[in-house]
């Protein structure tokens, strides 16, 4: 397979992951403006902030109004990585890689993007955000039923899961290293409805709430949402699930090609050293930390992926 | 006559160079009165990768760059044996048809200032008008180096008034071809009397002439080349003759030192 | 950057249309309905099937087609817009039917016509018999720019010039089919050919079963196999076939994926290849990996910064000098537009006379050349009935349809003309044949034209059945190209 072709499906799954976290966000923003009074400025701040596109938009709007921070994150040209940009993008990358993909997976990505262009031509009213929102949900889940549906397993296959684990695992690193501060003991002493409502948004943000409570149980605590979304081995977006996703498919590239790289080591230490401590070894050792290291060595991962398989001249 | 030739082009790159490619016309050509006793060409820092004749018969080799390299080394040297021919290189040869060196190139289009050359062009005959050619072209670009381009075409070095040998020989070519005479560009050595090294490698024109052939006109010197032009490569204009010529990636700066030494052994 | 200019929206530039004045409409040909309404008789099968569907079930399908079109994203990228702006090609879901016995002549004119034209290329290359016999002006070659003075005496792998031909035919009669040009530089539309038989399959199968219509579904493995027996030398094992596109923003990118995808080679762009151990290698996630064939959809100037225009960013540096080492095939071989060109075209009769000969089965249009001063004269005295072509222009860039054209525009083109003659050529406007087009109001004629694509290789020719039939959607216009509206349909040729 052409680098350039690995590169593209690498891509093209990032960005659809992407669009999934971001519109993900702005549900949950939606969900805390209806669950309280009050203008709702902070939360809106720091669902930009989860969605790390806080800073261009303060860059071009002075204060932190919903329906401006919503449409900075689903369609503001100005925003690089609105869900509209995003999907543009992973479209283009699909175009890239025609070759490599199914006939299905190609017109679900294309379909995908002819609805939300035409859903997101004008700003969307509130009341009809809630359809623009599962219409994001529903294309995104058509395009991974194409691909898990009718794609072979194969390195083309490897090449779409590493990217989306590698954007699912920064997604959720990212919300924890905007929260932390909410999940950290001294705030849990307080044991306020803010920090409840709080809690709520990082559950939620994760589409984690239902999970939450089928295998941690009913109360909702900072070390059970610490345990949930970093170490449990069955939630599809915690850092350790990602992780060993990751892990598992870029050795099955190595057994592929038979040829192990620096990516597969790398890939290795982050399972090994962040993924085998219990949750309170993390507190100990600082939360924030721990989260801006994990962020640290998966960005360093991917730019030893496009190295090790040639995405880029 | 023996003449041994050393010509070393040295290339340093302010930045390493990712990728590119270098073409070499380095091989003196088959010619009548030259004859090739020994010849080499190595490259260091470029692997070879092809190697083949064009359609001016010129031997041509392509080299890529090595990974990331900062410096470029080109040796070529041999002994060439050779024998005076009075400037006639001969009957045209190869599958090119004549026809093809009466076309003008971007470097070879006659415009304002070769026309005013030839209203001038006076002699019997082509042979003798393409003598009195040269002359006035020697006369209209003064010989200066440093202060042309290489991209300069025939009108831009008349509008300069100065140039160097490949200018003389793009201006020669497109007013021959304006008289309707076939007329290419020849990229060689010349040892210029009593000095071993030399500043560079040379260039001239030939034009053909019906009954004679091919007849060489080193404009630069105001003389037809004898014994001492070592012809190289051979091409329509400069771009197809260049010694060498290449393609690079990457924005890293390129300086270029030539040595040349053309040396008499007998 | 200039842009790259696809052929398929860059030809048509016929004729005047029957019927804006001079013409009778009387004697205008409809492929359907004949002369005199009476059904012909390869449609009278399709025609039966027409008569017992309803209007609100047909427009659905139309409908239904474009929305087809529209999700596998076969479209065109329109120049001078914004990048990203797609376009679709109108399709039409009436077929353009061709019989058996009509193809028959037609395939063997236009094999006739791609060996003369790869005979032509291998001489001009090299002995140039054909200008020393003084059946082609030398001067046609000698002032043309489409001449490349870097194939001199190289022979393609295989002796194969054009592996991918695209003669564009019109019809005027029951019997008479015109060239109207060739291509023989990277023509393009196959695709829409290949598309356009899925779509009817999927949405009249019963319209399959009542006729038995030639497949042209092989067409991606016979331009494999017809690709890879094209290998050089150098090649080891199974040749690797890779098709080499000038990126996602071209106009036919869609066609380069859709073609890759089919074959099932790598597309690449010229930044992932690079030259090692002396072949023309793409980066794969496993390292450089050597290319043997490279279907090309770049054009030459483009191809080669190194030995052709050093501003291409799109193109292999030094690719030229491991073709002419022998070590990759490229198809088309550079070179290959002196064939094709306008001038060259008013020569093929004798071209093909003397390379085969055979006399041409195909007819040209007949051309008047306005470097002759006969030809000349003629030209100007019926400037108002002529179409007149700059000789190296393409895409109806620089084109005079005269009966068509202002008086201002008129005397514009004489100036032209009197000024550099040998830059234009003249033909008459012919009466274009017509086929039914379905529009909201029924059926209506429209003109159209024909492009069957032809393979070669050392092993033989092979021309697909049939090939893209582009059809003027707006009445009366003689415009094809798709550029400016210009749509296309399925193109059947039947088993007699």
């Amino acid at each position: 397979m052409l680098g350039k072709t690995a590169g593209g499906l690498f891509w093209m799954a990032r960005l659809l992951e992407r669009a999934e976290n971001t519109s993900r966000m702005i549900e949950t923003g939606q969900r805390i403006a209806l669950t309280r009074a009050g203008s709702g400025a902070d939360d809106w701040l720091s669902v930009l902030q989860a969605a790390a596109v806080a800073y261009g938009y303060q860059q071009k709007h002075a204060e932190v109004l919903p329906e401006l921070a919503i449409d900075w994150m689903l369609r503001d040209p100005d925003n690089p990585s609105s869900v509209m940009a995003v999907i543009t993008q992973a479209r283009h990358n699909a175009r890239l890689v025609r070759t490599a993909l199914t006939h299905e997976a190609w017109e679900a990505v294309n379909s995908f993007w002819m609805l939300l262009k035409e859903a997101l031509a004008r700003k969307v009213a509130t009341r009809d955000l809630p359809k623009v929102l599962s219409l994001i949900r529903e294309r995104n889940a058509l395009v991974r039923g194409a691909i898990l549906g009718t794609m072979l397993r194969n390195e083309i296959y490897d090449f779409i899961r590493i990217g989306t684990f590698i954007e699912r695992a920064d997604n959720t690193a990212r919300i924890l290293d905007v929260k932390y501060y909410v999940l950290l003991p001294s705030a849990a002493a307080v044991g306020s409805r803010l920090d409840n409502v709080q809690w709520d948004t990082i559950l939620r943000s994760v589409s984690g709430e239902g999970g939450y409570r089928l295998t941690i149980g009913p109360d909702v605590t900072p070390m059970g949402i610490a345990q949930f979304l970093i170490l449990d081995k069955r939630m599809p977006r915690s850092l350790n699930f990602c992780c060993a996703k990751l892990r598992d498919n870029l050795n099955y590239l190595a057994t592929d090609y038979d040829l192990r790289l620096p990516c597969h080591q790398q890939a290795d230490t982050l399972c090994r050293r962040f993924m085998t401590h219990d949750v309170a070894a993390i507190f100990d050792y600082g939360l924030h930390e721990y989260v801006q290291e994990v962020l640290g060595h998966l960005g360093k991962l991917s730019h030893q992926i496009e190295i090790d398989y040639r995405f880029y001249g | 006559m023996h003449l041994a030739i050393k010509h070393l082009t040295h290339y340093t790159y302010s930045a390493p160079v990712p990728y590119g490619v270098q073409q070499l016309r380095l091989y003196p050509k088959p010619t009548r009165g030259q004859r090739l006793i020994s010849w080499s060409v190595t490259v260091e820092g470029a692997t070879q990768q092809a190697e083949f004749t064009d359609h001016h018969r010129n031997h041509v080799v392509m080299f890529s760059f090595d990974p990331d390299v900062t410096e470029l080394i080109i040796r070529s040297e041999g002994v060439v044996e050779m024998t005076d021919t009075a400037g006639i290189v001969g009957p045209h040869e190869g599958m090119a048809p004549l026809w093809l060196f009466q076309r003008p190139t971007d470097h070879t289009r006659a415009g304002k200032g070769c026309r005013e050359i030839l209203r001038s062009v006076e002699g019997d005959g082509n042979l003798a008008r393409l003598h009195d050619l040269s002359t006035r072209v020697h006369a209209a670009i003064a010989y200066e180096t440093g202060k042309s381009e290489i991209a300069w075409t025939a009108e831009d070095a008349l509008a300069a008034g100065h140039g160097v040998c490949q200018d003389h020989a793009h201006v020669f070519i497109a007013c021959a071809r304006a008289m309707g005479l076939p007329a290419r560009y020849v990229s060689g050595y010349l040892r210029m009397d009593g000095q071993d090294e030399q500043s560079a490698t040379h260039a001239w024109a030939e034009a053909h002439v019906e009954g004679l052939g091919w007849v060489g006109f080193d404009v630069s010197n105001a003389i037809s080349p004898d014994t001492r032009y070592v012809r190289v490569a051979t091409g329509l204009d400069y771009t197809e003759a260049a010694p060498i010529s290449g393609h690079r990636y990457g924005t890293a700066a390129e300086n270029m030192d030539v040595t040349l030494h053309v040396t008499q052994q007998q | 950057m200039k842009p790259h200019r696809d052929r398929l929206v860059a030809t048509i530039s016929i004729a005047q249309a029957p019927g804006q004045g001079k013409h009778d409409p009387m004697d205008m040909f409809d492929e359907m309905q004949g002369q005199n309404g009476q059904i012909r008789s390869p449609y009278a099968k399709f025609d039966a099937w027409l008569s017992e569907e309803d209007a609100a079930r047909l427009r659905a399908k139309s409908r239904e087609a474009e929305d087809l079109f529209r999700l596998t994203g076969i479209t065109f990228n329109v120049y001078g817009r914004s990048e990203a702006e797609e376009r679709l090609i109108p399709f039409d879901i009436i077929p353009r039917i061709i019989s058996g016995r009509e193809w028959q002549r037609l395939e063997r004119g236009i094999e006739q016509r791609v060996r003369a034209i790869n005979a032509f290329l291998h001489d001009i290359y090299h002995r140039q018999e054909i200008l020393r016999a003084g059946r082609v002006p030398q001067e046609m070659i000698a002032n043309n720019v489409a001449f490349l003075p870097q194939m001199i005496g190289m022979m393609p792998p295989g002796g194969v010039y054009t592996h991918i031909t695209g003669i564009d035919l019109v019809r005027t009669g029951p019997d008479d089919f015109f060239v109207l040009e060739d291509n023989a530089r990277t023509p393009s539309g196959v695709s829409y050919m290949l598309e356009n038989r899925e779509t009817m399959l999927r949405m009249f199968p019963e319209l399959f079963s009542r006729n038995q219509v030639r497949p042209v579904s092989d067409y991606p493995r016979n331009l494999r196999r017809s690709l890879a027996a094209s290998a050089p030398a150098a090649c080891e094992g199974t040749p690797t076939v890779a098709v080499l596109t000038p990126g996602i923003y071209n106009s036919a990118y869609y066609e380069h994926a859709f073609l890759a995808d089919k074959m099932g080679i790598e597309l690449v762009e010229g930044h992932d290849l690079r030259i090692v151990d002396g072949r023309v290698a793409m980066r794969t996630t496993r390292g450089y990996q050597p290319i043997d064939v490279l279907y090309r959809r770049v054009d030459d100037d483009f191809l080669d910064p190194l030995n052709f225009n050093p501003e291409s960013a799109l193109g292999v540096p030094g690719i030229m000098d491991v073709y002419r080492a022998g070590g990759i095939t490229i198809a088309n071989a550079p070179g290959t537009g002196i064939s094709d060109d306008k001038a060259i075209y008013s020569y093929m009769p004798e071209i093909v006379e003397f390379y085969t000969g055979e006399r041409p089965i195909l007819q040209n249009v007949p051309t008047w050349r306005c470097n002759e001063k006969e030809s000349l004269d003629y030209v100007l005295a019926h400037l108002s009935e002529l179409v007149v072509k700059e000789v190296h222009g393409s895409g109806g860039y620089g084109m005079l349809i005269g009966p068509a054209a202002s008086k201002k525009e008129l005397k514009e083109f004489e100036r032209k003309l009197r000024a550099r003659p040998g830059n234009y050529i003249a033909q008459p406007t012919l009466s274009l044949s017509t086929v039914p087009v379905f529009t909201k109001s029924g059926l209506a004629p429209r003109h159209v034209d024909l492009r069957p694509f032809v393979l070669m290789s050392p092993e033989g020719i092979n021309v697909t059945p049939g090939g893209l039939t582009r059809v003027a959607m707006k009445k009366g216009s003689l415009v094809v190209n798709s550029s400016q509206g210009g749509g296309t349909k399925d193109t059947w040729v039947l088993e007699d």
